[in-house]
């Protein structure tokens, strides 16, 4: 339980479409202070590799991507 | 923050003004855009047609003739196959919007606030004979292809769309 992170910022992305999960990510990041979590929720498949890969790029950390059913559920770490 | 490192930079050509094409270019666009990269677009040639508002233009008699038979802003843009008279542009607006992907303007209005760089062609504006003021607020001043030349040797990656 004690592992769990505390979310700063929960982000509907269901029914989006590339590139526009990655983009909202992107955009939200800002909205969360640095060592902040935004929880956010996708119906898009390709968003499991695209939001690791943003993350890699830009620096941020990608806490857990899950596939729950039909969505993918991401933890987003704000690194700096 | 790694603000010290050398950002690194994608740059297009787009010289295609195919709905499909249009819609590849601004999704690469705007996607590198959001993985923080400095985007730079260089519309020539059908491409301008991404930058256009809805008007008429033309000096000329082929201008105008031009500016008719291609007229229109970016939502006019017809797929480079199954083109059928507009059809075809109907059909995929409509298989889009069932899908949910953001339309043309959406996505290019996007890459304007995330910050991507739209330049217009000066060459094909002048022989096409499409002034500047016919563009959408946001698009940057007209440059060459030496301009092109100057950016995408800073970049990384480059794209001819």
């Amino acid at each position: 339980m004690s592992d769990a992170p505390n979310v700063d910022l929960e982000l509907d992305l269901k029914g989006l479409l590339c590139p526009m999960p990655m983009v909202k990510v992107s955009q939200s990041i800002k909205d969360v202070p640095v060592g902040g979590i935004i929880r956010a929720v996708a119906t898009d498949a390709g968003a499991m590799a695209d939001i690791p890969a943003w993350a890699k790029s830009t620096g941020h950390e990608v806490v857990s991507a899950l596939k729950e059913g039909s969505e993918f559920v991401f933890l987003v770490k704000r690194v700096k | 923050m790694s603000d010290q490192e050398t950002k690194k930079k994608l740059s297009m050509v787009v010289m295609s003004g195919d709905m499909d094409k249009l819609f590849g270019a601004f999704i690469i666009a705007n996607g590198a855009a959001a993985m923080g990269q400095d985007v730079t677009m260089f519309f020539t040639f059908w491409g301008l047609r991404a930058l256009k508002k809805d008007v008429s233009t033309g000096t000329t008699l082929f201008g105008k003739m031009l500016g008719v038979m291609y007229g229109g802003d970016i939502s006019k843009s017809n797929p480079s196959r199954f083109s059928f008279l507009g059809m075809g542009r109907w059909m995929f607006k409509k298989m889009m919007g069932n899908h949910n992907v953001s339309s043309l303007v959406e996505l290019r209005d996007l890459a304007v606030t995330l910050g991507v760089k739209l330049y217009p062609c000066q060459m094909s504006m002048d022989v096409m004979e499409i002034p500047a003021e016919t563009f959408i607020d946001g698009v940057q001043d007209p440059v060459g292809v030496g301009f092109f030349i100057g950016e995408a040797d800073e970049s990384g990656t480059t794209l001819f769309i």
